[in-house]
């Protein structure tokens, strides 16, 4: 079987001297939604940021595209077509919703009128406030400005760290379409969510993380339908 | 600890081979006593900066609070002055102090709005200028009595050995009013606001005439000193025997003997604050204070009272310099406002304290010796070094130029040996246990 | 009752005044708060950068006159300034390339690198004093005002003179365009984004592929340019000393903080505010207020707030009123 589209394969560290993952697999394919959930204290944004290069790995390999990418870091990762939306802290709340745009781009050399437009497309709302301070936004506005921030750089794989958190269902609703929408145009998508349920719908494949080490790898249909899955984790 | 017996043999050495090779013996005890008033001042820094954290670039200013002290514990009262306006003077400051304590008060009283904000105000406004109505005559009044030798309102005419720890008082009490409004905030917030309050308790002790003569100086040696004159050593037959029997020229012994009985004070306070602080450090108030200085968050979470416990400290400190600036002004016998300069009294402390070892005593007294040391040599022997330099080279300029600046060499010595104590040994010399 | 002298005298004794220092102030502060913004600390060797910049632009200015080359009407300074702009940035380029750039890679706490930028502030210090010495230094040459007092006089008839320095129109005009660069810069230009990025948001600034060692060294070059310009402005206005530089420190953080830290638009605003603060609060204002009040009511007393020894207390009183009362400043700088 071909290698993944990208893949964190047998993750093993953490922050400082103790171990968060251990032997931890995350893969996504092309175009496709993959998703990580757990319960709280999982290692699941860790797994995230493992992924991404924001911690040391002492064991385990990350390859995008065929490349290993293990000893890059993240700033190195954007290069090569990774984007990053952290959970918090996640846009310039000083600057206008079109200059955290801008700032998105600030690797490209080419012009990025047409990926702004394309944002602009996806996410109407923020055309109509792009000259307004992205911190004087809703929540999930705000989310909106982080995740076009991200398609800035017009990346190969998007990643989200629990890019739901405090925004209300229909908001929450609207974000998972987007993030579908998104994922359709060939960009493949990893999150965190701890809206398990919800995300695990439109998830290709998700990943069940129980301290820090893969407990059930599935499809996201398989895993909704896994009674055991179920009651541990989705609440019966 | 043998590490560190070594470093104090070495200073020993160097200050005797200062007094043997270098210069007289005068001139070494004039830069040990510096050095070691020095050392104290950097212990009350360290406490602030080595126990909690505490960033303070307002020594000068507590130093010369506690120089003010002296004159107003130790020097003769001026009677005239009092009857002139003295109590027109206290008046008016009782008034500016009312005035606050009524705006605090209103504050707490009112709701916030408008008419609190304009209140405050008015109150403010209709202080200043009942103070200035009592305050201005009563201080051209005593202004006025004796210009040329008094002009001011004197002091209670106690001995002066009581000025040192009022002068360590009058520190705290600034340091109080400081620590009030600049701790809670951001740490850089509490270096600036002392580096302004250093300024104007100068700028005080400058212009108000009435409280210690300001530019005009105060003279202390009229007063009973906590030491015998040198003049009257000097006239002393049994000193002039003495001094003979042991070949000194009596003018320079006369001194030396002025300088080692203050060394011996000097050494007994600082022997008693090390002591002190060595106690405090090692009980578990000291240990909740380091605690707290190495995870304030984690302090705060257990319900820890963190901006109080650094108030305690602040204030700690501050009278401590205050104290050193007392003694050093007794020592030199005059208060000379005008040589309160934040290079030489704030900054050159924080290099003591660093050199040493920030969160070590033992280290503050290090530093304050060696850099001490080394602030004093550098002025007697930077002019010598130059004019070496500049021999081979025909008279100028550039030559005049060069050994002019001389004296300036010390400000750069000072920051590179900073930066490179901090770069390259950020623990100072004696590292923190 | 003399409305149109009483507002000439105030506009001669307090306004012109307190507008040029005003400028001079907010320039100072837009430096610190730059660096504020950017690398997160209080850099107290800007008063002494801000002497540094001045000193080479006097020895260049100095230079300049002795080869015969003036600027007209203008202070020859002027064209120096370039210089001495010049040379402060590379001073402060090399200084962060051996000193502070240790300390950022660390990670070092705000408080550190506040005692580093001690140091070298007393490096600093040493440097001009060792090269131009401890003494006043008077390098403003060209036309001395723009309008005389007396000129003013027979031009209104009015009793009272107005009288503009060129010194105190070049300080306007200067800061002015100065800001107007700044501003433009910040707000336009693909570099100036990336520092309001940086200054907003590192980490996100990183992840978005900003390089942060270029915005560390666009802030340092801008930094030296205000300082220098600040710096020189004052010392054709009034006169360059060493300490005085030195002094200036005070109102100029509390011009950066009641501003709010890290905002350049506080910082222009704390900068008048300080100013015009100390300028009424020191002025005498027996003058206006003659104009103003009928003969039979008139001041025996000087009306002044406080001497000018003391002007440095109201920046600081003013510091602290904001430290009680708003701590993040008039535009909400960073707090923390």
């Amino acid at each position: 079987m071909a290698e993944p589209f990208l893949i964190g394969d047998g993750m093993t560290g953490g922050y400082g001297a103790a171990d968060i993952l251990h032997n931890c697999t995350i893969a996504v394919e092309k175009g496709q939604i993959a998703v990580i959930v757990g319960p709280n204290g999982a290692g699941k944004s860790t797994a995230m940021k493992a992924v991404f290069g924001m911690l040391k790995l002492r064991g385990g390999r990350v390859v995008l595209d065929g490349e290993d990418i293990t000893t890059l870091t993240p700033q190195a990762r954007v290069h090569k077509g990774m984007g990053f939306v952290p959970q918090t802290h996640n846009i310039f709340t000083s600057m206008t919703v079109e200059e955290n745009l801008e700032m998105g781009a600030f690797i490209r050399e080419d012009g990025f009128a047409d990926t702004m437009a394309q944002v602009y497309d996806l996410f109407p709302i923020l055309k109509e406030k792009r000259h307004q301070a992205a911190g004087e936004l809703s929540g999930g506005q705000r989310q909106q400005v982080a995740v076009g921030r991200a398609l800035m750089t017009r990346p190969k794989v998007l990643m989200l760290d629990e890019p739901t958190a405090g925004v209300s269902p229909i908001v929450m609703d609207e974000l998972f379409d987007r993030i579908i929408e998104i994922a359709r145009t060939g960009i493949s998508i990893l999150m965190v969510e701890q809206n398990a349920r919800q995300a695990l719908e439109i998830a290709d494949k998700g990943y069940v993380l129980v301290q820090g080490a893969n407990r059930f790898t599935d499809t996201g249909k398989a895993l909704m339908a896994d009674p055991e899955v179920r009651r541990s984790f989705l609440g019966g | 600890m043998s590490k560190n017996l070594y470093l104090f043999a070495g200073v020993v050495a160097l200050f005797l081979f200062t007094g043997l090779v270098l210069t007289s013996w005068n001139q070494t005890l004039l830069i040990l006593n510096f050095a070691l008033v020095s050392s104290i001042m950097a212990l009350g820094v360290n406490i602030q900066w080595g126990y909690a954290g505490l960033f303070n670039t307002g020594v000068m200013g507590f130093a010369a609070l506690g120089g003010l002290a002296v004159v107003l514990v130790n020097s003769r009262p001026v009677p005239e002055a009092w009857s002139a306006g003295g109590f027109g003077i206290l008046a008016g400051l009782a008034l500016g102090a009312l005035t606050i304590a009524a705006t605090i008060f209103l504050r707490r009283r009112m709701v916030k709005g408008r008419a609190r904000s304009l209140a405050t105000v008015a109150l403010l406004v209709g202080g200043f200028f009942l103070f200035r109505a009592v305050f201005d005559p009563a201080v051209d009044a005593v202004e006025a009595i004796n210009p040329t030798i008094q002009g001011n309102l004197g002091g209670l005419g106690l001995p002066v050995l009581l000025a040192w720890p009022a002068g360590g008082l009058l520190a705290a009490l600034a340091a109080w009013g400081i620590g009030k409004t600049a701790l809670g905030l951001r740490s850089d917030y509490l270096a600036i606001a002392t580096l302004g309050i250093a300024e104007i308790i100068v700028a005080v002790m400058k212009n108000e005439d009435w409280l210690a003569r300001g530019v005009k100086m105060m003279d202390l040696k009229e007063r009973p000193w906590p030491v015998p004159y040198e003049v009257s050593l000097q006239q002393n037959p049994r000193f002039l025997e003495l001094a003979a029997n042991w070949g000194f020229d009596p003018v320079s012994a006369s001194s030396v003997v002025v300088k080692l009985c203050y060394m011996v004070m000097i050494l007994i306070v600082l022997g008693l604050l090390i002591w002190l602080s060595e106690r405090a450090l090692n009980s578990p108030w000291g240990r909740m204070m380091r605690a707290i200085r190495d995870n304030e968050d984690a302090a705060r979470a257990m319900g820890k009272d963190v901006t109080k416990k650094h108030l305690h400290i602040f204030i700690l400190g501050s009278a401590v310099i205050g104290i050193a600036g007392a003694m050093l002004t007794s020592m030199d016998g005059i208060l000379n406002p005008g040589t309160y300069q934040p290079l030489r009294f704030t900054f050159l402390i924080w290099v003591m304290v660093i050199v040493g070892g920030s969160g070590n005593n033992w280290g503050a007294l290090l530093g304050g010796l060696l850099v001490g040391w080394l602030w004093l040599i550098v002025e007697t022997l930077g002019p010598m070094v130059m004019g070496g330099i500049t021999a081979g080279m025909a008279p100028g300029p550039l030559k005049s130029h060069l050994v002019d600046s001389a004296q300036h060499m010390r400000l750069l010595t000072m920051g590179i040996i900073l930066l490179l104590v901090l770069r390259f040994s950020p623990r100072g010399l004696i590292p923190e246990k | 009752m003399d409305i149109l002298n009483a507002l000439v005298a105030f506009l001669n004794f307090v306004f012109i005044p307190g507008l040029a220092y005003g400028s001079q102030l907010a320039l100072g502060a837009l430096g610190v708060t730059l660096i504020y913004g950017i690398l997160r600390f209080s850099n107290f060797a800007h008063g002494d950068t801000m002497a540094f910049g001045t000193m080479v632009t006097i020895l260049v200015t100095w230079w300049f006159q002795s080869m015969g080359i003036g600027f007209g009407p203008l202070p020859t300074a002027l064209l120096a300034l370039p210089f001495g702009i010049a040379a402060t940035a590379a001073l402060l380029l090399l200084t962060d390339r051996a000193v502070y750039r240790f300390y950022r890679k660390q990670k070092a706490a705000p408080t550190i690198l506040v005692i580093v930028s001690l140091g070298v502030m007393f490096v600093m210090n040493g440097i001009v004093r060792l090269i131009i010495g401890v003494e006043d230094q008077n390098f403003a040459d060209g036309a001395r005002f723009l309008i005389t007092a007396g000129d003013f006089k027979t031009m209104t008839g009015l009793t009272e003179g107005l009288a503009i320095k060129t010194t105190q129109a070049v300080t306007v005009v200067t800061a002015g365009l100065t800001v107007a660069f700044l501003f433009w810069f910040l707000q336009k230009t693909r570099t100036g984004k990336s520092m309001r990025a940086f200054s907003d948001n590192e980490d996100l600034a990183l992840l978005s592929g900003i390089n942060p060692d270029r915005v560390v060294q666009v802030t340092w070059i801008l930094a030296a340019a205000m300082a220098t310009i600040a710096g020189v402005l004052y010392g054709l206005d009034k006169s360059f000393k060493p300490f005085t530089y030195f002094q200036l420190l005070l109102p100029i953080f509390a011009a950066a903080i009641v501003g709010g830290l890290g905002s350049p638009l506080g910082a222009i605003a704390g900068g008048f505010v300080i100013a015009f603060s100390e300028v009424m609060v020191t002025y005498a204002w027996k003058k206006v207020a003659t104009y103003l009040l009928p003969d039979s009511m008139a001041p025996d007393g000087l009306l002044q707030l406080m001497s000018t020894d003391y002007k440095f207390a109201v920046s600081f009183s003013i510091l602290i009123l904001v430290l009680i009362f708003m701590p993040t400043g008039l535009f909400k700088g960073k707090s923390v």
